[in-house]
């Protein structure tokens, strides 16, 4: 079986690096995030521990992310990110059809990776929501909460605070949500580890 | 070939946030507009309407001096008329007054039935002032205010202990203007800075603070410097949050402990079974609730504080979504294992 013809070079290192960053600092956030939201005296983390690591991680949260959104606008990368428009929904139903159905019957994925589409149709559309939506809230909510005094005291007679709480957490739990589905679907590769050791060495393994 | 919109979502991303951030600033200016200036710079003719008050005409016999910052009198002995200052402690407004609690009260109910001769006898100022409890105490009417406990957690208070009779219940509540807050007031931002005024009418004026101790004041920020977002904490939480225990059944606690005995744990507040929630928030979360039902009082709330979850609901719809997505993923992996 030659290998090398299917294994191709699809995430090159600043790639990598900014996903890894991303994967820690997003578990961070999540942890201490919970400890925070349910903090009781004996929790894990405790209260200022993770109030601290919280900011921290926010912050640095931001500036991987602004580097992200720059590398989207400017470098070749943001076209993966572009979701064509045409036959877009007859696309994703293949893509959920398989994952729901094909997949069982051990059916060819309905749009194999290469160096044109890196995502499959719903792979895109999660990350377009995830990385243009509920990254962002969480990150202008957060810094909102960050600094109560610049939020806006009242919105339509509701408390400001308590809505960017809300949109913080809402968003928070939604990419909490995303990333266990993004990990478990990680296992979908030619191995169950290939996927996870392709955003080690960079290459990616087709099956 | 496949047609692309060629448009990177983080263009679309960008223009939305360019928007935002103007919106943002927008909503920012008319927020934070020019407070209004409480106090008047020159002094103006009260605009009550003395007729609605049945002791008010009695009461002009007091206020027609009290009532302002200057009095006139004929001076007996030279036959000329004298306009003196009067002490800024001992004007009345008429404005305040009559919208406080004790407005249908005649002047001498409280005071000596003396001071309707001026000038006013030397040994009337030694006259005994009666508490909150004196008047108060054991009335049915005024049950659910629960005047005992006040009275037994004041005496229980560092304030009492450490000052005895000297410090009185007017030490904080001026009888002339108290007018009732936390209960009536559905802005909880003015409910708390009301309260904090109390304190800090000693703890923020060394005049005051003075009066009874010849220590110097204590800088209020130094002390509090630890505290994380100071702003943030001064003007959402009343210094007796902190500086009291606290009872559920009390909505302003009067027994004020000892600095050492101070909350200083983040987690008092921050948790589920934060004390914050043992008085004022408590009975505003529950008022609100009832008025508004869960969702709109969580909404409604000025009582944002990190950390204590207040819907329980929520907390249910996202173990739900959880437990869910698992469930669905061990599903899909046993499949795909079998198969």
């Amino acid at each position: 079986m030659n290998h090398s013809s299917e294994r191709i070079y699809l995430y090159p290192v600043w790639i990598r690096i900014w996903h890894m960053t991303n994967a820690l600092l997003c578990l961070v956030l999540i942890i201490t995030g919970l400890s925070i939201q349910f903090s009781n005296p004996g929790t894990v983390v405790k209260f200022n521990a993770a109030v601290t690591l919280h900011n921290i991680a926010g912050i640095l949260l931001t500036l991987s992310y602004t580097g992200f959104f720059l590398g989207n606008l400017f470098t070749p990368n943001g076209a993966y990110y572009v979701i064509p428009v045409k036959g877009f929904f007859i696309r994703l139903t293949k893509q959920f059809l398989y994952y729901t159905i094909g997949i069982f019957k051990k059916e060819h994925a309905p749009f194999p990776i290469n160096e044109e589409s890196k995502f499959n149709p719903l792979q895109q559309v999660t990350y377009v929501v995830l990385m243009y939506g509920f990254v962002p809230f969480v990150i202008l909510s957060g810094w909102g909460l960050l600094y109560p005094e610049i939020t806006v005291n009242s919105f339509f007679g509701f408390s400001g605070l308590d809505l960017t709480d809300l949109l913080h957490i809402g968003s928070g739990f939604a990419i909490s949500i995303i990333m266990c589905v993004h990990i478990y679907f990680c296992t979908i590769g030619k191995t169950p580890t290939s996927n996870f050791k392709s955003m080690i060495n960079g290459y990616h393994e087709s099956h | 070939m496949i047609y692309k919109a060629n448009i990177r979502p983080a263009w679309v991303v960008l223009v939305l946030l360019m928007l935002f951030t103007l919106a943002f600033t927008l909503v920012k200016t008319s927020d934070t507009a020019p407070a209004k200036k409480i106090q008047p710079e020159e002094e103006k003719p009260s605009k009550v309407d003395l007729s609605k008050f049945k002791n008010a005409a009695e009461n002009e016999n007091c206020l027609k001096c009290h009532g302002q910052s200057k009095y006139t009198y004929v001076n007996p002995e030279s036959k000329k008329t004298v306009t003196k200052k009067m002490f800024a402690e001992l004007v009345m407004n008429r404005d305040v007054f009559y919208v406080s609690n004790h407005r249908e009260f005649k002047c001498t109910d409280c005071h000596s039935e003396d001071y309707v001769t001026f000038p006013h006898a030397g040994d009337l100022r030694m006259e005994a002032k009666a508490n909150c409890i004196d008047c108060h105490g054991g009335d049915e009417k005024y049950a659910k205010f629960k005047f005992e406990q006040i009275e037994t957690e004041f005496q229980a208070s560092v304030h009492s202990e450490k000052h005895s009779e000297d410090f009185t219940c007017w030490m904080c509540h001026n009888a002339h203007t108290y007018k009732i807050n936390a209960r009536t007031n559905e802005n909880l931002a003015t409910t708390i800075t009301y309260d904090n005024m109390i304190c800090l009418n000693c703890h923020g004026d060394l005049k005051n603070y003075q009066l009874l101790t010849t220590k110097a004041k204590p800088n209020l920020l130094q002390k509090h410097e630890w505290l994380p977002n100071q702003a943030a904490h001064f003007t959402n939480v009343r210094c007796i949050e902190c500086h009291a225990k606290n009872e559920d059944t009390l909505v302003v606690a009067h027994h004020v402990v000892m600095k050492s005995q101070a909350v200083r744990k983040c987690e008092s507040c921050h948790s589920k079974n934060s004390i914050l929630y043992a008085s004022l928030y408590k009975y505003q979360v529950s008022e609100n609730i009832q008025k508004e039902g869960v969702f709109r009082a969580l909404l409604l709330g000025d009582a944002t504080s990190i950390g204590p979850d207040k819907s329980n609901t929520l907390n249910i719809i996202s173990l739900v979504i959880f437990a869910m997505t698992i469930l669905v993923i061990i599903i899909h992996a046993a499949l795909r294992i079998k198969k």
